[in-house]
């Protein structure tokens, strides 16, 4: 009766599906490495270091993009502090990233540069560890989860929901952010984690680590949305948007609210959590503003303009948004904030259902006359 | 000072009023339903207040296994608030409400009643407009429905023959694979009356069924809820005199919260109080 998870989830993707999975993962994983180490730089063909950077990190953004639809989307939970998983996941990753500068820091010693600075002695207890690549991977699921799942049971168990629930979650991140700037707090104050040097002893600076983070950013989109399309199209993923389209009624028939949102949203951080573990050694620096209240905005963002309730859109969003960030913000860097205002604006008002609302419905009134 | 303590004395607000708790446990799924005293549903001196305005003033109903009951009574006389109590959503100020013998229902969390076997139908359609009529009767079908067994659920072939037969029960055979926002009112009604029958609850609290419906429709609901009395115990409230009069049984008029009368329609429409509040304006 029960046949085993693996083989479920293969067979919940239809075959135009599988086939774009197979074109993307083709592309990130064997054609951007061979025209990126194999042409030479003089040619049209070949891939800079600074496009696999921004399309791996992007890669990073699609991830939180679809952790984030799944809560609000299908869930219809909107999280303002969103930026506060990816930023948790990032830091401890980070704090393996110190450890392996090792004594190659401005002060040679085997403390980071900021334990130097403040005259710290010796690591903090909860640094311990953190030379452990598994300890550290654990950490990076394990801590957001944790704060997901307490601050989640208390929210959900209060039945706080809405826009109430998003300004908690907005000011979560606020205060999280205030206590990362702290030096006090052991990670690096307001400069955060940077100067990293290595990854498991390689150089972090070498493009097959780089394309190695490439590759890995793109397996854990595709592993998200594979799983993301399982969950959704599972019983599960009805109550959870029954939940959203009716609440009062799910728990009428017998479902507790509070489990089921639960799951999703902890679910939700994890991803953020691993996406940010993932895109901290890519761009080579984590520090407290990733945890800023615009951060966490803008993750919704990517969400509503590539179109919520679809697994796709949001991936297109945080594309489309981020690749518009980085040609604006060089530029025209003094009106990226005001383009992206103007951009939510317009996609509230006039494409409710996203860009991938917009393509559905020029197709169908081609469709029409054809 | 606990926190509840600084909430209802400095803010006025006691906070498990605003919010009751969910619970992880249910208490009522262990105990099973007695009915050794052929009652049901009991309430006693219900009170609950909004405000300082009572909605529901010592209240006290029971209902007998089985039974079709009928509640009518004019705009605010705490008809829904009484299905509010009964289902969890609203937590009386004093008095009791046992479901059987044994269920304590004011102590119970609104998914814990529904697994006991109360089911409610609202008074302005319910249904998961985006789910299809079927997946909507799927959703509402007694069964596990905890987060673990959900993620891996598959419909049995059993579970699939019970959803068939209430869709052609509730006239819906035609419409399993639309989307329930789609449907036309009457039918939205009859779906949500179908998600209370896969739910195969001992008692059935149905808020103005038939509103809504054509006089065809209605007079079919009629037919179906009298076939379901005996093996379910249906508690319906309605101001269709028509319809109330089809289903032939105990009619409770309420006013201002509590019971005025109650007997057979004819003896309850000739009651001189009922005139008075309620039938002869």
């Amino acid at each position: 009766m029960h046949k085993p998870i693996t083989l479920r989830v293969i067979n919940a993707l239809d075959r135009k599906s599988a086939l774009a999975l197979a074109v993307f993962l083709a592309l990130t994983l064997f054609a951007v490495p061979l025209l990126h180490l194999m042409v030479p730089p003089e040619s049209a063909w070949h891939v800079s270091a600074y496009a696999i950077t921004l399309f791996g990190k992007i890669m990073c953004y699609a991830v939180v993009a679809v952790a984030m639809d799944l809560i609000w989307g299908y869930g219809g939970i909107l999280s303002l502090g969103h930026g506060l998983f990816f930023a948790l996941g990032g830091y401890a990753f980070g704090m393996y990233l110190m450890r392996q500068i090792g004594r190659d820091g401005s002060y040679q010693s085997d403390l980071p540069d900021f334990m130097v600075f403040l005259d710290w002695k010796e690591l903090p207890w909860y640094w311990s560890g953190s030379d452990s690549l598994w300890w550290v991977a654990a950490l990076v699921v394990v801590i957001p989860a944790l704060i997901a799942f307490v601050f989640g049971y208390f929210a959900f168990r209060s039945r706080i929901k809405g826009v109430y629930f998003s300004i908690i979650t907005q000011a979560l991140t606020y205060a999280a952010m205030l206590l990362f700037f702290r030096n006090e707090t052991g990670f690096g104050g307001n400069n955060g984690f940077t100067d990293f040097k290595r990854i498991l002893g390689y150089s972090i600076t070498s493009p097959y680590t780089r394309l190695v983070l490439f590759g890995l950013s793109a397996l854990m989109l595709a592993a998200t949305l594979i799983f993301a399309r399982a969950l959704v199209r599972s019983k599960y993923g009805r109550v959870l948007t029954a939940i959203r389209d009716a609440e009062s009624r799910v728990m009428f028939i017998g479902y507790n609210p509070l489990w089921y949102k639960l799951f999703v949203w902890t679910l939700s951080a994890v991803l953020c959590a691993i996406a940010g573990a993932l895109y901290v050694p890519q761009v080579g620096i984590i520090n407290p503003s990733e945890m800023s209240t615009a951060n966490s905005i803008e993750i919704a963002i990517w969400v509503a303009v590539g179109g919520r309730g679809t697994l796709i859109g949001p991936v297109i969003g945080a594309f489309v948004v981020n690749l518009a960030k980085s040609w604006f913000t060089v530029s025209f860097p003094e009106y990226w904030l005001f383009f992206l205002g103007l951009l939510f604006i317009l996609v509230t008002l006039l494409l409710p259902h996203g860009l991938l609302g917009l393509w559905k419905k020029l197709r169908q009134s081609r469709g029409v006359r054809a | 000072m606990s926190t509840r303590e600084f909430f209802r004395k400095v803010i006025g607000i006691d906070p498990e009023q605003c919010a009751p708790t969910y619970r992880s446990t249910y208490p009522g799924q262990q105990k099973t339903l007695d009915i050794s005293h052929n009652v049901i549903l009991y309430l006693e001196d219900i009170t609950v207040s909004f405000d300082g305005f009572k909605a529901l003033n010592k209240l006290t109903l029971a209902i007998d296994a089985g039974e079709l009951r009928c509640i009518i009574g004019p705009n605010g006389a705490g008809k829904t608030t009484m299905m509010d109590v009964i289902t969890g959503k609203t937590r009386p100020d004093s008095g009791s409400a046992f479901f059987g013998q044994s269920i304590d229902l004011t102590r119970l969390t609104e998914p814990e009643i529904a697994h006991a076997g109360i089911g409610r139908k609202f008074q302005k359609p319910t249904i998961f407009e985006q789910h299809s009529v079927f997946q909507n009767l799927e959703l509402a079908m007694k069964t596990d429905k905890r987060v673990c067994r959900s993620l891996c659920a598959r419909l049995a072939n059993e579970e699939r023959d019970a959803v068939a037969d209430t869709l052609r029960q509730i006239r819906l055979g035609g419409e399993a694979g639309r989307p329930a926002g789609l449907l036309s009112h009457g039918q939205k009604q009859w779906l949500e009356i179908g998600m209370l029958l896969v739910q195969q609850p001992k008692l059935l609290l149905l808020d103005e069924p038939v509103a809504g419906m054509t006089d065809d429709e209605t007079m079919r609901t009629a037919e179906l809820f009298v076939s379901l009395a005996g093996k379910h115990s249906l508690v319906v409230v309605e101001h269709d005199m028509a319809f109330i009069k089809e289903l032939g049984g105990k009619v409770s008029v309420l006013h201002e919260g509590s019971v005025l009368a109650e007997g057979d329609l004819d003896s309850v429409q000739n009651d001189q109080r009922v005139i008075e509040v309620y039938l002869g304006r």
